[in-house]
């Protein structure tokens, strides 16, 4: 008798347990929901009255402006694009020939010693290495050229391929690792040299991890803030060189949400849209990717 | 005994290819090591001297050009509880829920997942818009410790859920059905076993999400807002460390040794608290060796 009512009393206290972290699970995994709504309230009266259009047309971004107001984000776009761009030129070089180097050529011990140096590098803030930049690369390139001022295209894509620079190293020596190793010993076999067998067999092999790696660190560049806005010089235009100053999408949240008012800020919340259009873009490739490359087989 | 010449087969491809491979990749170890060793010397060349007792007492005078930074390290402090008090609970409810109360590839369940995903790939920018929207004005919390400290639980909700989710899936498969032979209820099952032997896990995450939480300030700027006195209560706006940086470096003219001195603090506590993850993941790691 007590049995049974007990067994109905757990099965009770179950049921209520389950709904609760049900609620929970539907509050975490419905938050991104939230978020994109509040986004879309935010720009709506930019979208409302039409400005779209000129969000995506205009030439310039002046929207203080009295006289000509312009709302172009072309000219962000293009800055976050090449920044972004940069840091990947600057940063997969060197954390490939690092991720090959530890894999293949140092001691073990080397290998352990920089993957917990590039952990700790993913954990340093953004804001002090944008600080960083700002009192240490910024200066340097003012030394290279005097007549530009220093905070630019450049100090940006430096500072920003640093931050993503162990990103795309782990990644690639984890995809490097995974590569089995009867393959490396065919190679051997056939009496393919190391270098050899590197180019040949791990790298193609490893290609779709290391190519995963690379998304994840466009995914965190693009939507970088703080490491941008300290170093980039925040003029919003065109750079024609390295050492001209540009200004991302997140920047110019970032230096005018604090005083937007009206159409203004409707805009800064189109901005922040197409920002997260952008980061959603590279995160559904990768997982497009990932289901595309079951890693049972090592996408090989 | 003559000895057969010994002469092996040259391998294919040529020595040189092998050397300039070996050569090109230490330069870049050696260049990413340089680099990282003079990111920590700069900030400890520039922001050590202006380090002592005072500065971490003191309040912020003269806009952050003199003074100290004890009311931000308050702010910063009761910025992390109210974050990790939404966290920790959602985060740990939702894995607990995908792993032991719904079928794998429940329709719903991958929804959520995937839910989770995306929300770990939204720009911390992002966040600081929402969160100003969200908390700070529909929910009507203000500018205060509160909407910051809300804000950052959603964003670090996805390490959260996913190192709880890994910590879960990685214990023994028998628990389960050994707990359900004692006649012990799922909840019972729940929270006396699963939940003490996933515990190590959660607690990394918890410790790498304090991290990220630590360091970020995008999310913070529109959110827990920049005011430098020291919080009465966490409605009061307050001004976390890395917000502190920023304007320092951005806006006050001749911030920059204070906000090196910032910066320096900032990341020494950072590396304790990831150091903690590694170290913590480590010893579990070991333990769940020697044990199986």
């Amino acid at each position: 008798m007590t049995s049974s009512r007990n067994t109905t009393l757990c099965r009770s206290v179950d049921r209520l347990v389950e709904a609760v972290l049900g609620l929970l699970a539907l509050v975490s995994g419905g938050m991104v929901l939230l978020i994109v709504w509040h986004l879309l309230a935010g720009a709506w009266p930019a979208i409302a009255a039409g400005r779209l259009g000129a969000f995506f047309t205009d030439a310039k971004w002046q929207p203080g402006s009295l006289r000509d107001p312009q709302f172009g984000v072309v000219t962000m776009l293009v800055g976050s694009s090449l920044v972004t761009l940069l840091a990947v030129v600057i940063a997969l070089p060197v954390g490939l020939a690092t991720a090959i180097f530890h894999r293949f050529y140092a001691p073990a011990f080397l290998e352990r010693w920089n993957r917990r140096m590039m952990e700790l590098l993913i954990g340093v803030p953004a804001v002090v290495f944008g600080f960083w930049g700002l009192m240490i690369v910024v200066p340097a390139i003012v030394r290279v050229a005097p007549d530009m001022p220093g905070q630019s295209l450049l100090a940006g894509g430096i500072v920003l391929g640093l931050m993503i620079l162990p990103v795309i190293a782990l990644t690639s020596q984890a995809a490097l690792q995974a590569v089995p190793t009867t393959l490396l010993h065919a190679a051997a076999g056939l009496g393919l040299g190391r270098a050899r067998t590197i180019w040949s067999i791990a790298l193609p092999t490893a290609r779709g991890g290391i190519t995963s790696g690379v998304l994840l660190a466009l995914a965190r560049a693009i939507g970088e803030t703080m490491a941008v806005v300290l170093v980039c010089g925040n003029i919003p235009q065109i750079p024609t060189s390295l050492f001209d100053p540009i200004r991302p999408i997140t920047s110019t949240i970032a230096l005018e949400m604090g005083y937007a008012t009206s159409s203004h800020k409707a805009l800064l919340f189109c901005a922040g849209l197409v920002l997260v259009l952008f980061t959603a873009l590279f995160v559904g490739w990768l997982s497009f990717r990932r289901n595309d490359t079951d890693p049972g087989t090592g996408g090989a | 005994m003559s000895s057969l010449p010994q002469q092996r087969p040259r391998p294919v491809g040529s020595r040189w290819l092998d050397r300039i491979f070996a050569v090109t990749g230490a330069v870049a170890a050696l260049l990413s090591v340089a680099l990282f060793v003079s990111l920590l010397w700069d900030l400890v060349r520039l922001g050590l001297p202006e380090l002592s007792w005072e500065f971490f007492t003191g309040e912020v005078e003269d806009a952050g050009r003199s003074g100290g930074i004890a009311p931000l390290l308050v702010s910063t402090l009761w910025i992390l509880l109210c974050c990790l008090t939404l966290a920790i609970p959602l985060g740990t409810g939702c894995a607990l829920w995908l792993s032991e109360f719904v079928r794998r590839g429940n329709a719903l369940a991958r929804l959520v997942t995937g839910g989770v995903d995306l929300l770990a790939s939204v720009p911390s920018i992002v966040f600081g818009l929402f969160g100003m929207v969200f908390f700070a004005q529909t929910l009507g919390l203000g500018f205060s410790i509160l909407s910051g400290g809300l804000t950052l639980a959603c964003m670090i909700l996805p390490i959260l859920v996913r190192t709880t989710l890994t910590a879960l899936e990685s214990l023994p498969a028998d628990l389960r059905p050994a707990s359900a032979a004692l006649g012990l209820s799922r909840t019972t099952t729940t929270a006396k076993v699963l939940l003490p032997a996933a515990l190590p896990g959660i607690v990394v995450g918890i410790t790498l999400g304090t991290g990220r939480a630590l360091s970020e300030t995008a999310a913070l700027l529109f959110t827990s807002g920049y005011s430098t006195r020291l919080p009465e209560s966490i409605s009061d706006s307050g001004r976390a460390l890395s917000v502190h940086i920023y304007d320092l470096a951005l806006n006050v003219a001749n911030g920059g040794a204070m906000a090196s001195s910032s910066a320096l603090v900032l990341l020494a506590l950072i590396l304790v608290v990831n150091s903690a993850a590694v170290a913590l993941t480590g010893h579990w790691l070991r333990r769940r060796h020697a044990t199986s």
